[in-house]
């Protein structure tokens, strides 16, 4: 007869130790699982970035209904167990369910802290555990109000983080003078309120919660000094509690948390308790971590090896919020025996912090850059003395040794046990060894052998950095993602293998690169037809029907079928003449809707498509040409009225724009681009969050790149600063071409400058003379067949058959 | 133009329609959409993605399916349906090439009843 093995909890703990026991004893139990969440386990990490859209629940689940089911496993998904006997050795659930068990796990986590202010309770007041909250304020967000988060640590930032990304108005109350106090010094938690609020957040820290405000649901949140905030939505991240209360019920030692010794055994034999729940040697843990060894602890134990025991291990703190750089480690408190390295870089906002004790490393916080986390963790398990490179520890494991600054040869100096995923404590060795003995090319398969970076994923650099190392040029990280279901090569590759064997026809490149369906789809297509213009501009005859109907008829397309027409207006400047044309036009076709866009020209919605040719004749008469705000080509160039006219002005910044853009227009890019200009540095035109922009000084022109104001918000990298307009032109020109040349389709310029490294654009662009300039011929070169109106050529019978039905069948079909 | 000889209304020829593409033929307040594949095989549907009445005609034609230019549902030409984890279905309309001639059935095809 099997042994029953009974758990009341389905959470990461004993997900992972149920893995493990049924390698280590299959077939030995019999297991039946209580969980009061009605679903299966999930990554409960991820909960944020399925708050802030970037994952969906599906993405996160660990074992999908299958995996129970080939398991032989029960799994009661919505029942809470009310009661443990243990003389019967049974459990009972809500739902009256009875299981009786030979080895019982208790595994019910944490249950969050609610401060019991008054107006707790209202409807909208929310706690941040797992999906059910995650749903819940997905729904709140959806009237994008203001939230309120009550509590500024990890998870209170994460969901305020998510929040904003909903597009909500969010303000975190943090009782303590800083944030993430427990895991940041002072200094790393300015840095880190800074980014935040820099994101639109606001921060309040000293802030104590008196009442929570409203009739009937809630309207807002009143501090202890009487400031009212404003909120339809508190979430309240205020901390956990152990989930113990069923095991202090049954009569089991608790504490803090449930007792357990280092075999995860609490003070009854045939019962054991693991996970956020469980007290060990006095400690209760909340990062999955260490809750993964005593998963690991509790398998060897339940299929008979008496040995495993758990020691305590401190774990690094990071931050799933995109763009915010922090990892925190150990012990960080000042003290008499202790010394301390810092390194601050206010421009790069990088600050790194090492506590040393003994000449020995007791703590780390790094913010801003933290790649050397996994070293100094390294450094800090080992009990490294550091004395002989103290001068240059906080720089880093590259400044060791030979001075080396490759990251890669920083991974590769790491010992075979360092630490790289935090989360599943797996080490270099052992993904190494995965990685030959396996034979695993791809970052997916070693998430699959050995779990590095698939929990919260913030050590993915390091592992693929491993698979580089480890298989050398066979490894490709662009496998790791096909470009659709019809190949199996990643973007990178098919660009490169355009190139390389001439292929410049769509067939051509489906049949040489083995493409597995006929004729492509609607993702492959465009992006091939895309590659094609860039790489072969006098000899590549685009292929509309592998273009988006927005770019095939050169208007956007809207949600009843109807199109929207946005005429150039170079650099925002218009006269009376063209908009005496574009008011003649709406009246001529009765145009509904006229609208000035965020790009500094007038949007005319909602004509009809039989009508486009005879509407682009008329602007065309008037001297307008398409605004191309329908292609992924440049877009527009915002100018501001610069020294023409501001007391400010410092150049002529709107003459610079309209010379930009008459010089580009036309150009196909990967992803759509857009500029701006602005005559100083107070900035106007907004160029610090565009595509490429431009910030014009007394001594000449600051270039920007890489910004983004759109799904992403993120400010401008600065390229260099330029004297003359004819080098800025150069310069914008150059940098556009390169992007046009490596860019992913769809990928917009500060996806591509990150993933190949500002630096290297710098090197390129503004230190290399020569390729800057080859650049910028070939550009020239392919403006040659690009600067066509696309409006005037379809005014002039260009693919006519797009604006006109085959038949009208109405007259006949009633005879 | 469009005469209609038993049940078959002649729409046009398969030239009129550009390979991977589609035209539109208007019959009273419907709009039918005919498509051709890169094989010249042609279909018909109405003119309406099931998801948000999208105009398929001005979708990505690839294989026997066409991706609906507004939200991305891909719709199967040859029964209407959505593929995928998507559901719904489109009317599909017979359709009979004479030379080059493409006729059309105004009656829906069986599957959109089923
Ligand atoms: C018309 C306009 C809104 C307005 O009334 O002001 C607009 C309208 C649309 N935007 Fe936009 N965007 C407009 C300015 C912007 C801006 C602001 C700007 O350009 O200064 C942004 C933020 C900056 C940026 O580009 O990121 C913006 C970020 C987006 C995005 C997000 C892009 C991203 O990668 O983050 C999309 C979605 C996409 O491209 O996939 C989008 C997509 C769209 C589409 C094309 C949606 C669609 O696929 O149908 C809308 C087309 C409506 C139409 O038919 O005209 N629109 N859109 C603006 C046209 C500007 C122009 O003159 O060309
Ligand atoms: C939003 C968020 C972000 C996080 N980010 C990180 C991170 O980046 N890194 C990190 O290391 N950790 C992170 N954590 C913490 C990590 O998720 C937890 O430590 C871990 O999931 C705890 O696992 P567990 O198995 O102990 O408990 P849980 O996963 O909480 O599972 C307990 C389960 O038991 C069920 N249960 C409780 N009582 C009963 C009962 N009486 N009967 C039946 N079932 C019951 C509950 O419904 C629950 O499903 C995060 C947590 C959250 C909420
Ligand atoms: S923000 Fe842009 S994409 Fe969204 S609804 Fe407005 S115009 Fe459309
Ligand atoms: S209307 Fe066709 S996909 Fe939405």
């Amino acid at each position: 007869m099997k042994e029953k093995l009974v758990i009341i909890g389905n959470g990461m703990a004993p997900g992972r130790m149920l893995e493990r026991l049924f390698e280590a004893a299959p077939g030995r139990y019999d297991v039946t699982i209580f969980n009061a969440e009605p679903r299966v386990n999930y990554d409960r990490i991820m909960l944020s970035p399925v708050l802030s859209g970037e994952k969906s629940f599906e993405e996160i689940v660990i074992h999908g209904d299958g995996w129970y089911i080939d398991n032989g496993i029960t799994l009661y998904k919505g029942h809470k167990i009310t009661g443990i006997d243990r003389a019967a050795k049974t459990v009972t659930s809500d739902k009256g369910e009875i299981a009786s068990y030979d080895k019982l796990v208790i595994a019910t986590g944490s249950n969050p802290f609610i401060i019991p202010v008054p107006g707790h309770d209202m409807p909208g007041v929310l706690t941040y555990r797992d999906l059910d909250d995650v749903n819940a304020m997905l729904l709140a967000a959806q009237s994008r109000d203001k939230a309120v988060v009550i509590g500024g640590g990890l998870l209170g930032l994460e969901a305020a983080a998510g929040l904003s990304e909903r597009g909500m108005e969010v303000t975190v109350l943090h009782i303590m003078p800083t944030l993430m106090e427990r895991q940041l010094d002072p200094a790393a938690g300015y840095l880190l309120q800074r980014a935040l609020e820099e994101r639109g957040i606001n921060v309040m820290c000293k802030a104590n919660t008196k009442a929570i405000l409203g009739d009937g649901k809630v309207e807002g949140v009143e501090l202890a000094d009487g400031t009212v905030i404003p909120a339809s939505l508190v979430v309240m991240a205020v901390g956990i509690r152990p989930n113990a209360q069923l095991a202090s019920d049954a009569g089991l030692t608790v504490n803090r948390g449930i007792v357990v010794d280092a075999g995860m055994r609490t003070s009854d034999a045939d019962i054991f308790s693991l996970g956020e729940c469980a007290e060990v040697d006095g400690q209760v843990y909340g990062l999955v971590a260490p809750l993964y060894k005593m998963a690991e602890v509790a398998a060897s134990r339940l299929s008979g090896d008496e040995t495993a025991r758990f020691e305590h291990m401190d774990t690094p703190t990071k931050l799933k919020v995109t763009g915010i750089d922090l990892y925190s480690l150990g012990d960080f408190a000042e003290g008499d025996d202790r010394e301390e390295i810092v390194l601050r870089d206010a421009a790069a906002g990088v600050y790194k912090r090492v506590v040393l004790k003994d000449n020995r490393i007791v703590g780390t916080v790094l913010y801003g850059e933290t790649a050397d986390g996994a070293w100094f963790n390294d450094l800090k398990r080992k009990q490294t003395d550091i004395s002989e490179m103290r001068e240059t520890l906080i720089f880093g494991q590259a400044y060791q040794g030979g001075g080396q600054l490759d990251p890669m040869a920083a991974v590769a100096a790491l010992p075979d046990d360092a630490e790289i995923c935090g989360c599943n404590g797996v080490c270099k060795g052992k993904i190494t060894n995965a990685i030959t003995a396996n034979g695993l090319t791809s970052l997916d398969g070693v998430r699959a052998h050995t779990k590095a970076s698939a929990s919260c994923g913030t050590c993915t650099g390091l592992v693929e950095q491993l698979l580089s190392l480890t298989l050398g040029d066979a490894y490709n990280p662009a496998a790791v993602t096909p470009m659709c279901g019809c190949t199996d090569l990643g973007h990178d590759d098919v660009r490169r293998l355009i190139k390389a064997k001439g292929l410049k026809t769509i067939p051509a490149v489906m049949q040489e690169l083995e493409w597995k369906t006929s004729c492509g789809c609607a993702k492959c297509r465009p992006a091939l037809n895309y590659y094609l213009v860039a790489d072969w501009p006098d000899e590549y005859a685009d292929d509309y029907q592998s273009r988006f109907i927005n770019e095939r008829v050169h208007a956007n397309i809207q949600k009843d079928g109807t199109y929207s027409v946005v005429p150039r207006m170079w650099g925002g400047v218009t006269s009376s003449k063209e908009l005496r044309a574009i008011a003649d036009v709406v009246d001529k076709f009765a145009i509904p809707t006229v609208k000035v866009t965020g790009g500094q020209r007038i949007d005319m919605l909602g004509i009809r498509k039989e009508d486009l040719p005879a509407v682009w004749a008329d602007l065309g008469e008037a001297g307008f040409v398409s605004g191309h705000a329908y292609a992924k080509g440049l877009r527009t160039v915002k100018t501001c009225v610069g020294s023409d006219w501001c007391r400010f002005g410092t150049q002529d910044s709107t003459g610079l724009g309209i010379r930009i853009e008459k010089f580009m227009w036309g150009s196909w890019t990967p992803a759509k681009v857009k500029m701006a200009v602005s005559g100083c540095p107070r900035n106007c035109a907004e160029a610090t969050c565009k595509d490429v922009g431009i910030i014009c000084v007394d001594s000449g022109f600051e270039i920007h790149f890489a910004g983004a104001a759109g799904l992403d918000i993120k400010g401008t990298e600065v390229l260099g600063h330029v004297k003359t307009e004819d080098e800025a032109l150069e310069h914008v020109v150059a940098l556009v071409q390169m992007y046009r040349e490596q860019g992913r389709y769809l990928e917009r310029i500060y996806k591509w400058a990150k993933r190949i490294g500002y630096d290297e654009v710098r090197r390129q662009i503004m230190d290399d003379a020569e390729k800057r300039k080859s650049y910028y011929d070939r550009f020239v070169f392919s403006q040659k067949f690009a600067q066509v109106d696309p409006w005037s050529e379809r005014v002039s019978g260009k693919d006519k058959h797009e604006f006109k039905p085959m038949a009208t069948l109405s007259l006949e079909a009633a005879e | 133009m469009s005469a209609i000889a038993g049940n078959w209304v002649a729409v046009g020829t398969v030239d009129d329609i550009p390979r991977r593409g589609a035209r539109c033929v208007k019959n009273g307040d419907m709009t039918i959409a005919i498509f051709r594949t890169a094989d010249d095989r042609i279909f018909a549907l109405e003119d309406k993605c099931p998801h948000r009445n999208g105009p398929l005609s001005q979708g990505i034609v690839h294989d026997g399916c066409v991706t609906c230019p507004l939200h991305n549902w891909v719709i199967s030409l040859e029964t209407g349906q959505a593929q995928g984890a998507d559901e719904g279905a489109t009317a599909a309309f017979p359709v009979r090439i004479d030379g080059s001639q493409i006729l059309l059935a105004l009656t829906p095809a069986a599957e959109k009843a089923a």
